[in-house]
């Protein structure tokens, strides 16, 4: 007979799942593992939300399990280190990202691409070691394997560094691994959301010329202004499409809507690569010739490895590059799902998990 | 009032062209340009038949101009050279690929690009900087700017060298360019006509793994005692597909019909690299969950600039690379460009130019 959430690990938790596909998050009271002796157990004080979040709590990729804790942008304050652990101690400033396992033997592992392991463990929804399913971080307190926690620089406040640890690396990686991180180099970015917006930032940090391509003109201000892009291009506008053609050495595309790739080949230059980190569900049109005809590529990214998040969250540190966010209380979280919906947020929601979320008794 | 084929220049030239979207090739009277001082005059000995010459003769891209002499894997001596011209002398044995002409300063053709200038002059079916169209290697001589010839190697056979020109050339360039060279590593070559026999040859040089992956089980035999193939995949057999999942560092794509990606796409180990160098008429269906979740991609490659297409014959030289083919009479084309509709050729016709047209 499986046991109640509550009963299942030693330590008592508390924390907002998703019951069933509507997605609407209310309170959960459920356990954590005792702090095993390669663990790194803490207080969790902020998590992200992610788009991921909700299309998880929607079950829209059909591969959720309900009661549902999602979360995994998720930093904190350490409150307990397992006997073996090296790296960490008590009250130092942590994060825990996308994944909590991996399988330590295989190539992609051992290459540092954890994230790429085929017995990757997922921060939430995933099947842990012991068979039970993990829970993220909308929660009160965290337990993760030392190797997957990540250590925040002081110089990062808590909340800004949260989104670094799921956006942050999801378009830090592509960028280097797809050589789009030179000076000489000009980048298009498609979409200004959580990813998008972070895209720019490390895009411009890296010395990159970067356009910002979105359907929606009123984002041009914020993209020129805020977040520094150099240019913006309208991608309903045939005319600007016309003239930007050829001039991008890459495209980092997060879009996750259905949308057409011919329009954005074209932008791109010989040798040109467009690199999709959102993740439409059906397949898109690939026009053969236009990958051909310019010798040009269309490649995928997925997150990073631990060691490349770590040196991810050293240069956002070093470069003071912080997320755009707006700080929730907890019990704000289903009308924060409803407006990333209609992606209403500049430009990530990250809850105030320390000084909000109550157990209820 | 614009002059007739055989006018229009002041050489007299014969060969064979397509009239008109039935594709059917017939005797055809023109003309090539005197030789400048940076050109280099062919006799034609040989000209392979590509797939590409036969969606052109038919009109199947919607942007052929008729009369149309198709022929891009040229293979013949040189009769006259311009006196500009120092790579070449009389007598030389030369081959003329894809290309006739480019801007020559673009960013593409500085980096040895030619074949992506965006002013491109195509070996048949472009216009000449006069206005006037050219003509391929379906005819008896072509002249040709120096920078767009080709020296063919010593111990290349002629015959067999020339579908290099392209079909080598096409396979080469993206096993170099996106890093299919490691030996030991594992390329799979989708589809086995001139493209795909001729990457399985160079892939072997390479020292890479190489297995088939084609629908027709038949090629079996072929792919692994002829042409050295260490495996084949029936790729119309899902338990054998589930077998090799993740199994490839890269795929050439070589199959020119509209066909799934998402079966191709699972071979490949994570970072794996699925490059596609045929030419569907229909855009692909392209599964972004797969890229993502593997840090795959899926990129395109169009032949090669001219100093990679001199380079890759002197690999396949050095290693006795060359096409398998079947010689043909050059009235013999229609047939076997039916023929090569039904993909029934082992591998490339040759048309033997000099001694039947």
């Amino acid at each position: 007979m499986t046991r109640l959430p509550e009963e299942e690990h030693t330590n008592k938790a508390f924390g907002w799942a998703a019951r069933d596909t509507s997605g609407v998050l209310s309170p959960f009271k459920f356990s954590r593992r005792a702090t095993g002796e390669k663990d790194v157990a803490f207080k969790v004080l902020y998590c992200g939300i992610c788009h991921s979040d909700l299309h998880m709590v929607k079950n829209e990729w059909a591969s959720s399990v309900y009661p549902l804790v999602p979360g995994h942008e998720i930093v904190g304050e350490v409150t307990e280190v397992g006997s073996k652990v090296q790296k960490f101690k008590v009250g130092d400033r942590v994060g825990v990202g996308c994944m909590v396992g991996s399988c330590h033997s295989c190539n992609d592992c051992t290459n540092n691409l954890e994230n790429y392991c085929p017995k990757l463990i997922l921060t939430y929804g995933a099947k842990y070691y012991d068979g039970s399913i993990t829970y993220g971080g909308y929660s009160d307190t965290m337990v993760a394997d030392e190797h997957f926690i990540v250590r925040i620089p002081d110089n990062l406040p808590l909340d800004a560094a949260a989104p670094l640890l799921c956006a942050g690396i999801t378009v830090y990686s592509p960028l280097r691994y797809y050589g789009l991180d030179r000076p000489d180099l000009h980048i298009g970015v498609v979409g200004l959301g959580g990813l998008g917006h972070m895209a720019v930032k490390f895009a411009k940090a890296l010395g990159v010329k970067v356009t910002v391509i979105s359907t929606s003109s009123n984002k041009k201000k914020e993209a020129l202004g805020n977040l520094g892009a150099d240019s913006f291009l309208l991608s309903r506008d045939q005319d600007q499409l016309q003239a930007a053609k050829g001039t991008l050495d890459g495209i980092i595309d997060t879009v996750s809507a259905q949308h057409p790739l011919m329009p954005l080949l074209g932008l791109l230059k010989t040798d040109g690569k467009l690199v999709l980190v959102g993740a439409p569900e059906k397949p898109l049109e690939l026009p053969a010739f236009s990958l051909l005809q310019g010798r040009k590529l269309v490649g995928g990214s997925c997150i990073g490895g631990m060691k490349e998040t770590e040196e991810m969250v050293a240069f956002a540190a070093k470069h003071n590059i912080k997320p755009d966010i707006e700080v929730i209380p907890m019990d704000y979280v289903n009308t924060a799902m409803e407006r990333l919906l209609k992606s209403d947020v500049k430009y990530r929601f990250v809850i105030d998990i320390g000084n909000t979320l109550k157990a209820t008794s | 009032m614009s002059k007739s084929a055989e006018e229009e220049h002041p050489q007299k030239a014969f060969g064979w062209a397509a009239r008109d979207n039935s594709g059917i090739l017939s005797p055809f009277r023109f003309s090539r340009r005197d030789n400048g001082e940076d050109d280099v005059t062919l006799k034609v000995l040989y000209c392979g038949v590509c797939h590409s010459d036969l969606h052109i003769a038919r009109n199947d891209w919607g942007f052929t101009h008729y009369p149309v002499v198709p022929g891009h894997e040229i293979v013949g001596v040189a009769t006259k050279v311009g006196k500009n011209v120092k790579k070449f002398k009389v007598g030389d044995r030369v081959g003329v690929g894809v290309m006739v002409g480019s801007c020559k300063t673009c960013e593409c053709c500085q980096q040895d690009l030619e074949n992506y200038c965006p002013r491109i002059i195509f070996t048949y079916n472009s216009h000449n900087p006069d206005g006037t169209r050219n003509y391929g290697g379906y005819s008896d001589m072509i002249v040709v700017d120096q920078r767009y010839v080709l020296r063919f190697p010593d111990n290349m056979p002629l015959d067999a060298g020339a579908p290099l020109l392209c079909a080598g050339i096409t396979v080469y360039s993206p096993m170099k360019y996106y890093g299919m060279t490691e030996a030991g590593k594992h390329l799979g070559v989708a589809g086995l006509g001139g493209l795909g026999h001729v990457a399985v040859k160079i892939g072997k040089a390479f020292g890479l793994k190489v297995t088939v992956i084609s629908s027709s089980p038949s090629k079996e035999s072929e792919a692994i005692n002829r042409l050295g193939a260490d495996s084949f995949l029936v790729s119309s057999d899902p338990a054998k597909m589930k077998s090799a999942i993740g199994t490839m560092d890269y795929i050439i794509d070589t199959v020119s019909a509209v066909h799934p990606l998402l079966p191709l796409l699972s071979l490949l180990k994570v970072n794996g690299k699925l490059v596609t160098v045929g030419l569907p008429n229909k855009p692909l269906e392209l599964p972004i969950f797969p890229l993502i979740l593997g840090r795959k991609l899926v990129g395109g490659s169009d032949s090669g600039g001219m100093k990679e297409t001199q380079e890759m014959l002197d690999f396949c030289a050095k290693h006795n690379i060359a096409a398998d083919i079947e010689l043909i009479r050059m009235d013999d084309i229609n047939t076997a460009m039916e023929r090569l509709t039904k993909s029934d050729v082992r591998y490339r016709f040759v048309i033997d130019v000099a001694n039947s047209l």
